[in-house]
C-alpha cells in the first residue's frame, strides 16, 4: 500500500466516529417518527368508529330536520367542549333517516336549517343544500357528508368519529353518494324539476310562453 | 482608565467581542442608503423582538389546554393586571409585523435588492415572510375561540384536497381524527418553539448577509448590475461616497424603531386586544366564523372561485406563487435596479396590492355570504307594500317567510348573495320570474319543492310590483299575442 492511500489510525477512528454516531441517530429516527405519526397509525380506529346514540326515534318527528348533538367516542382528558358535536338529522319516514354533518363540504363551517324554505345556508361563503343534503348553490362541489346511521332499539346511533373534510375517507365513503346515494341523486333531480302537479303545469305554461 | 473601562476590558480579554462589533457597527455604507425608505427592515426586527417579549409574558398566564386555554384568555383579559394590554400589544405586534414585513419585501423589490449578490438575503427573506404568516394563523389558533376552531375546520378542509396525501396531513395537523385538545397542543408547539426557533435562526441568518454583502446601494437609472463588475463598483462607491452605518445611518432606524413601537402600544391602548370570542363549543352553530385581518383576502377568493377551479387553485397557487418568489433573483439577477425603469415590477406590485386590498375590503362585509337573519329582522320597505292588492301582500310574506331576503335585498336591507329585488319587475316579465322562482338556475336553488303554486303565484304577483316609478315593468308581448289578451283588457284586470 503506498503511502498516499494509508488511512492513518485517527482519521480512521473518526469515520468510525461518524458511523457509530450516523448509526445511533437512525436508531433514533425509528422511535421519533413513529411519535409524530402517531395520530395517522394510533390503533384506536374501532374506538373513533364506534356508534354513538343521538336519541330516541320518537324525539325526530316524521318529515322534519332536527338538529342533535354527541360526544366523540374518543376523548383526551385535555378535550374540553370540542368533542361534543353538533349534526342535523332528517327523519324521511319510518326508520329511514339521513343524519348530515354539520360541517359544509366546501370548507367546514356550520351550516343551519331553514324549515321554511327547506335549505341549509353556510355562513361563510354562501353554500346552499336542499333538505336532502344535495346541493342547491354557492361554492361545494358536493352535497352535505352523511353518517352512517343505524336504528337499533328505538335508538338512531351514528358512526362519527371523523371530522368530514372533502378529502377525507369517510368523505368518499359516507358521502351523499353512498349508503343511500342512489335515491338521493334521483330527489334532488326531482326537487329540481318538480313540486307537484299543479307547479308543473304552471311550468308548462311558462314554457309554451316562451 | 475608570473602573466601568476596566471591567469593560475584562470582558473583552474573554469574550473578544468588541472589534467585530464596532467593525459591523462601522462599516460604511453608501451615504444616499441613509433614507426613510430602508427602515423597515430594521422596524420588522424591533416588532419581532416585541413579540418574543410579549409572546413570554402571555405563556405565564396562557394555558394550552382546549378546555382551559378560552378560560385562561378570560382571566387574562379580565382578572390578571395589566394582562389585556399585554395581550393586545401581542396582537397589534402581529399585524404591525405582517405588515412592515410586507412593506420591506416591497421596497426591496422595487429597489431592486434582490440582484446579484444579494439572492440568498432575498430568499432567506421569502422563508421569512411565510413564518411569519405561519406565526400569524398558528397565533389565531392560540386564540382557543370559535373562530380559531372553525378556522381549523377551514385548514384541515384545504389540506383534505391533497391528492392521496390529503387525509394523512389532516390527521397530522390536528392531531387526531377530530379538532381537540391534540390540535391545540401541536399548534402551541409551532407558536411558540418551532417556527420561532426557526425565525431566529433565519433573522441572524439574513442579518449576516446584509453586513457581509453591504446594504443595496439607492438605484440610479441606467446603472446596470452586472455579476463581473458590480461588487468592484459597490466598494468602491463606499469608499468614496461610503459613511459608517453608526451613527450616519441608524439613527433614521431608531427613531422609526420607536415611532413603531408607540404605534402598537397606542393601537393597544385605544383598539384593546382581540376577542377571545365565542367559547369553542362545536355545538354552538349560531356563529359566521372570519379569519383575522391578514388572511381575509384568501376567505374572499374562496367565495369567488368557480368550484372545479378551487382545489387546483388552493394546492397549485402557493406553490406557484412560492416559486416564483424564490426563483425571481435567479430569473432577473442582473441590469436595471432602479424601479422608474421597470414598468412590469411597479405594474405588478400594483396589481397584486389592488387585488388584495379589494378582496380584504369585500371580506369586510362578506357580500357572498346570506344574511341569516334577514327573513325574520328586516322589514319590507313602506314602499314596496302601500297600495298593493292583498294576493300581493300575501307575496311580500312568502318573501320574507321562505328567506328569499337572506340573499336578496330590497330597499338595502337584507342579503347581497344574489341581485337586489327592488326594481326586479323591470328585468324580468312574469314567466321568467316564475321560472327562475321553481326552478332557480344561475347560483339560485330551485323553490319548486318548497313554494305551492298559490305560494308561487302570490310570491310572483309581488315581484312584478317591484319597479320604480314611472318605470313600465317588463312585459311579453308575444304572450299577450299568443292568449289573445288585448294589452288595456289585460291593464284592466290587473287593476
Amino acid at each position: 500500500m503506498s503511502d498516499e492511500n494509508r488511512i492513518s489510525r485517527r482519521a480512521l477512528f473518526m469515520k468510525l466516529g461518524v458511523l457509530f454516531n450516523g448509526l445511533v441517530a437512525t436508531a433514533l429516527t425509528i422511535p421519533i417518527v413513529r411519535f409524530l405519526l402517531s395520530s395517522v397509525t394510533r390503533g384506536r380506529a374501532s374506538a373513533y368508529l364506534s356508534w354513538v346514540p343521538l336519541g330516541r326515534i320518537s324525539e325526530f318527528p316524521e318529515g322534519e330536520t332536527r338538529l342533535a348533538t354527541f360526544r366523540n367516542p374518543h376523548v383526551m382528558p385535555t378535550d374540553g367542549k370540542t368533542v361534543d358535536t353538533a349534526c342535523w338529522v332528517r327523519r324521511v319516514e319510518g326508520e329511514q333517516f339521513q343524519v348530515f354533518a354539520i360541517n359544509c363540504a366546501h370548507l367546514g363551517c356550520p351550516v343551519r336549517w331553514f324549515p321554511q324554505s327547506g335549505l341549509f345556508m353556510c355562513p361563510c361563503h354562501g353554500g346552499a343544500y336542499y333538505r336532502d343534503g344535495s346541493r342547491a348553490s354557492g361554492p361545494p362541489e358536493r352535497g352535505l357528508f352523511e353518517y352512517p346511521y343505524k336504528v337499533q332499539d328505538g335508538m338512531v346511533t351514528i358512526q362519527a368519529g371523523e371530522l368530514p373534510t372533502p378529502g377525507s375517507p369517510t368523505a368518499s365513503l359516507f358521502g351523499n353518494k353512498a349508503p343511500c346515494g342512489a335515491r338521493n341523486e334521483l330527489v334532488s333531480i326531482e326537487s329540481k324539476l318538480s313540486a307537484s302537479s299543479e307547479t308543473n303545469a304552471l311550468l308548462r305554461k311558462t314554457k309554451t310562453w316562451a | 482608565m475608570g473602573v466601568i473601562g476596566q471591567i469593560g476590558q475584562w470582558f473583552d480579554q474573554r469574550l473578544q467581542l468588541a472589534a467585530p462589533i464596532r467593525d459591523a457597527a462601522e462599516h460604511p455604507v453608501p451615504r444616499n442608503t441613509a433614507s426613510w425608505f430602508y427602515v423597515f427592515g430594521s422596524a420588522a426586527l424591533t416588532v419581532f423582538l416585541l413579540q418574543l417579549v410579549t409572546g413570554i409574558l402571555l405563556a405565564l398566564i396562557y394555558v394550552p389546554s382546549a378546555s382551559e386555554a378560552w378560560s385562561s384568555l378570560q382571566a387574562l383579559n379580565h382578572d390578571v393586571t395589566l394582562g389585556w394590554f399585554i395581550r393586545a400589544m401581542h396582537g397589534w405586534g402581529s399585524n404591525f409585523m405582517v405588515a412592515i414585513v410586507l412593506i420591506h419585501m416591497v421596497q426591496v423589490f422595487l429597489f431592486g435588492a434582490y440582484k446579484f449578490p444579494r439572492e440568498l438575503t432575498w430568499i432567506v427573506g421569502v422563508f421569512l415572510l411565510l413564518m411569519t404568516l405561519g406565526m400569524a394563523f398558528s397565533g389565531q389558533v392560540l386564540r382557543f375561540d370559535q373562530d380559531a376552531y372553525w378556522g381549523l375546520g377551514i385548514g384541515a378542509s384545504i389540506a383534505s384536497r391533497v391528492p392521496i396525501a390529503g387525509p394523512i396531513i389532516v390527521k397530522l395537523m390536528l392531531g387526531g381524527p377530530i379538532i381537540a385538545g391534540a390540535t391545540l397542543s401541536r399548534f402551541f408547539a409551532l407558536h411558540v418553539f418551532v417556527i420561532p426557533g426557526m425565525l431566529i435562526g433565519f433573522v441572524c441568518l439574513h442579518l449576516l448577509m446584509v453586513l457581509k454583502l453591504g446594504i443595496n446601494e439607492w438605484p440610479m437609472p441606467g446603472r446596470l448590475v452586472k455579476r463581473a463588475t458590480y461588487e468592484n463598483e459597490y466598494h468602491q462607491l463606499t469608499r468614496k461616497d461610503g459613511a459608517p452605518f453608526v451613527p450616519y445611518a441608524v439613527w433614521k432606524d431608531l427613531f422609526f424603531a420607536a415611532f413603531i413601537l408607540l404605534a402598537v402600544a397606542a393601537c393597544a391602548l385605544y383598539f384593546g386586544p382581540f376577542g377571545p370570542t365565542g367559547r369553542p363549543d362545536p355545538t354552538i352553530i349560531q356563529t359566521a366564523p372570519k379569519p383575522d385581518y391578514f388572511f381575509l383576502w384568501l376567505y374572499g377568493l374562496l367565495s369567488y372561485l368557480p368550484p372545479s377551479m378551487e382545489t387546483p387553485a388552493l394546492l397549485i397557487g402557493p406553490v406557484v406563487v412560492i416559486a416564483f418568489l424564490v426563483l425571481l433573483p435567479f430569473l432577473s439577477g442582473e441590469g436595471e435596479k432602479s424601479w422608474r425603469r421597470r414598468p412590469i415590477a411597479v405594474l405588478t406590485v400594483l396589481l397584486i396590492a389592488i387585488i388584495l386590498g379589494t378582496l380584504t375590503h369585500l371580506a369586510g362585509y362578506t357580500p357572498w355570504s346570506p344574511h341569516m337573519n334577514a327573513w325574520s329582522g328586516d322589514p319590507v320597505p313602506e314602499q314596496f307594500l302601500h297600495g298593493r292588492t292583498a294576493l300581493e301582500r300575501q307575496g311580500a310574506l312568502v318573501f320574507q317567510v321562505k328567506q328569499c331576503r337572506n340573499c336578496h335585498s330590497l330597499g338595502d336591507l337584507g342579503g347581497q348573495r344574489g341581485p337586489a329585488l327592488g326594481s326586479v319587475a323591470v328585468r324580468l316579465t312574469q314567466d321568467q320570474l316564475i321560472r327562475q322562482v321553481i326552478q332557480g338556475g344561475g347560483n339560485m336553488p330551485a323553490y319548486g319543492k318548497n313554494l305551492s303554486p298559490a305560494e308561487t303565484t302570490a310570491l310572483v304577483a309581488f315581484l312584478e310590483t317591484l319597479h320604480p316609478r314611472g318605470q313600465a315593468p317588463a312585459r311579453d308581448a308575444a304572450r299577450d299575442l299568443a292568449l289573445g289578451e288585448d294589452k288595456n283588457q289585460r291593464q284592466g284586470a290587473q287593476r
